[in-house]
């Protein structure tokens, strides 16, 4: 789950890591009480599941009620890289000496954790210089390790020993969480000699959501995810009109990449699992059909094991209840292929034996 | 390292056959575990025993005896590979007991294992000496010998090349079109699609790469982590010289998004497409823009 900064900043309080007063909600009446108890001057911040948000203006200062009604909604409507707001946070601002950069990060290749603290924070991971890095195993940093980063990105004193405490409660968060990466960036030292966490990033393993029913209420999924995910698929909702179903999720994103290729746009990435049957399909075109911008749908399975026959039934069902009307460019390999082109011969599903021609046909559909 | 060929096929007898090594199955009475053990015994896999708690003393399909535990399906039978079909939250336990009981080859076939659990099994495998392949994998299989996975027979043939890949229905697309262009397979490893994997990229190219009967290798990979980037500098660094094609799934995905594999997501350029193509031009290994094109690349390479 990738949490938004305020659900981060509400992990971080719990853990008792720092961070600037800030009041989050989801509409203007909210939003007024929250600016009254606040007090201008304050940063008003989009929310949203991406990074490179301060540079698309969803970080935006705030001085006067005036100034609240007519940022705030701006803010509340705006999307930045498709990504829609999912709520506001008002935070007063800080008053900033220096920004630092600190994550717990679970490197892959390596399979253990890595701290990476840097002097120089508040761009994004990639461009942050003088890295130190150490790796930590499961998590666990303990007193003289956090000291050795400490004293290598250069703080000293109190600061040393504020930065001690601070990323041994993130490693604390880290490890009780599960996550895959816990970031302060950036990580602030104020005119006053404090450390601040000044914005937060957590993902935690959605593998383990069910040993954390305690972080369920951060998920922010749209109801089409929901109903996915109850049916054990995987979906990822965009903006495009072409909706992409296949079986495998690297199958799926290599149509994916192929309709891209061919000035086609996706509208989902529908992963209906390893195995196929007609229930499945039947369910993931159910999905589909509650999305109005999609003019055609092509499906992609590779039914090693799977009969293609048993998935035609599903269009056929599709047509026959009513539940689609748009037209299915098909790609269905496996055991009976011959028999389901029969099969599909007078409805609106065309089976083609290559995805590039489905592909094709997909992409002429959806740009008339 | 541990010998993958010697665990799955041994030495060859007097009559130039492989061993057919024993097998259990975890989790042989479930629905999928089930239907999954009639295909491999289908296949030709030397199924010895299954497990699961609670059923010890039945037997599957009449003839494969099914215990409580591992440490007794491992005590009657000898076996060093197991592959288990329990549920992800299970699976911790599934496998340390397959680990504490000698096996030396476990496949691990559940989706959603959490991270931590799964490095926890890794920090024991290293500890026994032993491999594991995955999880959310779809195992791996020598054609025409033996097969230890959910993969379906049909795509495979017998031949020189080693596909490894991330995912698996991606395997079975590439593994018949290699097969349809008359490159059969010497072994497929599924690493599969999770953040962190038994066996790495880097750990299946070593198993298979002093192989004398290998002639090329295809690797399929995948959006996230930088498991084909580290591949790729090995290659470089080792000076492997057979064929070597590659592909990657997931050029057109948006970022910080998951897509489908809890493992397939890039974070700024960390896990980017770019980022592997861009390494494996480095390595002078061809990237196919689409799986149909990796056989194609391959004849390429090997007439060159």
């Amino acid at each position: 789950m990738r949490l938004l900064e305020y659900q981060a900043k509400e992990l971080f309080k719990e853990f008792g890591i720092k961070t600037p007063r800030s009041i989050s909600s989801k509409d203007i009446e909210k939003g007024r009480k929250d600016a009254k108890e606040l007090g201008y001057p304050f940063v008003i911040k989009v929310q949203v599941p991406v990074g490179g948000r301060g540079k698309a203006g969803g970080i935006q200062k705030c001085n006067s009620d005036d100034e609240f009604e007519l940022k705030y909604p701006q803010l509340l409507n705006m999307s930045i890289k498709g990504e829609k707001t999912r709520a506001i946070l008002l935070e007063k601002m800080a008053d900033i000496e220096k920004e630092l950069y600190l994550s717990l990060f679970l490197n892959r290749s390596k399979r253990c954790y890595t701290i990476i603290a840097s002097s120089e924070g508040g761009v994004e991971i990639e461009s942050v210089r003088n890295q130190t890095i150490r790796e930590v195993g499961l998590g666990d940093v303990d007193a003289q390790t956090a000291k050795e980063v400490a004293k290598e990105i250069g703080l000293r004193d109190s600061q040393e020993e504020q930065f001690v405490d601070m990323l041994q409660r993130l490693s604390k968060l880290t490890i009780e969480k599960e996550a895959e990466l816990a970031e302060i960036n950036p990580l602030a030292i104020l005119k006053d000699g404090t450390l601040i966490a000044l914005d937060g990033k957590v993902m935690t393993d959605d593998s383990s959501n069910f040993r954390h029913d305690e972080l369920q209420k951060y998920q922010e999924k749209s109801e089409l995810e929901e109903q996915a995910e109850k049916s054990g698929f995987s979906l990822v909702e965009l903006e495009g009109n072409i909706a992409v179903i296949g079986n495998g999720a690297g199958l799926v994103m290599s149509t994916f990449d192929l309709v891209s290729d061919n000035g086609g746009k996706p509208a989902t990435f529908l992963d209906v699992g390893g195995g196929a049957t007609t229930e499945t399909v039947y369910e993931a075109l159910t999905l589909i059909s509650k999305m109005k911008r999609v003019k055609g749908i092509l499906v992609n399975l590779y039914g090693g094991i799977v009969k293609t026959t048993t998935v035609a039934e599903a269009f056929i069902q599709a047509y026959d209840n009513k539940l689609i009307d748009i037209p299915v460019f098909a790609r269905l390999m496996g055991t009976e292929s011959e028999k389901a082109k029969e099969m599909l011969k007078d409805t609106k599903t065309k089976m083609f034996d290559s995805i590039e021609d489905a592909i094709n046909g997909v992409v002429m559909e959806a740009n008339k | 390292m541990t010998d993958i060929y010697e665990i799955l096929r041994g030495q060859k007898d007097a009559d130039g056959n492989y061993q057919k090594k024993k097998v259990i199955v975890q989790g042989i009475t479930g629905k999928y575990g089930s239907a999954h053990a009639k295909l491999m015994l289908d296949y030709g896999t030397n199924i010895v025993a299954g497990v699961t708690p609670g059923k010890g003393g039945q037997t599957f399909e009449d003839k494969v005896p099914i215990y409580e535990s591992v440490k007794e399906a491992v005590e009657a039978t000898g076996a060093e590979i197991s592959i288990v079909f329990v549920p992800a939250k299970f699976f911790l336990g599934a496998a340390k007991d397959a680990l504490e009981s000698g096996i030396k080859l476990l496949v691990a076939i559940p989706e959603h294992v959490p991270i931590r659990d799964t490095m926890e099994v890794i920090e024991l495998a290293k500890e026994k000496n032993a491999i594991m392949i995955g999880p959310n994998t779809p195992g791996v299989i020598i054609p025409g010998l033996i097969k230890v996975g959910i993969m379906p027979a049909t795509p495979f043939s017998t031949g020189k090349v080693a596909v490894l890949s991330k995912s698996g229905t991606l395997l079975y697309e590439i593994s018949n079109n290699l097969t349809s262009a008359g490159f059969g397979q010497n072994i497929t490893i599924g690493i599969g699609g999770d953040p962190v994997n038994g066996t790495r990229m880097i750990d299946a190219f070593d198993m298979v790469k002093d192989d004398p009967e290998l002639d090329a290798m295809v690797v399929v990979g995948e959006i996230g982590g930088d498991s084909e980037e580290i591949l790729a500098q090995h290659i470089i660094d080792t000076g492997f010289s057979k064929p070597i094609v590659g592909y990657i799934a997931g050029r057109q995905a948006p970022k910080e998004k998951r897509m489908g594999h809890a493992g397939a997501i890039v974070m700024g350029n960390y896990g980017s497409a770019e980022s592997k193509i861009s390494m494996f031009a480095k390595a002078n290994i061809p990237v196919a823009k689409r799986p149909g094109e990796v056989a194609v690349l391959l004849a390429g390479k090997m007439n060159s």
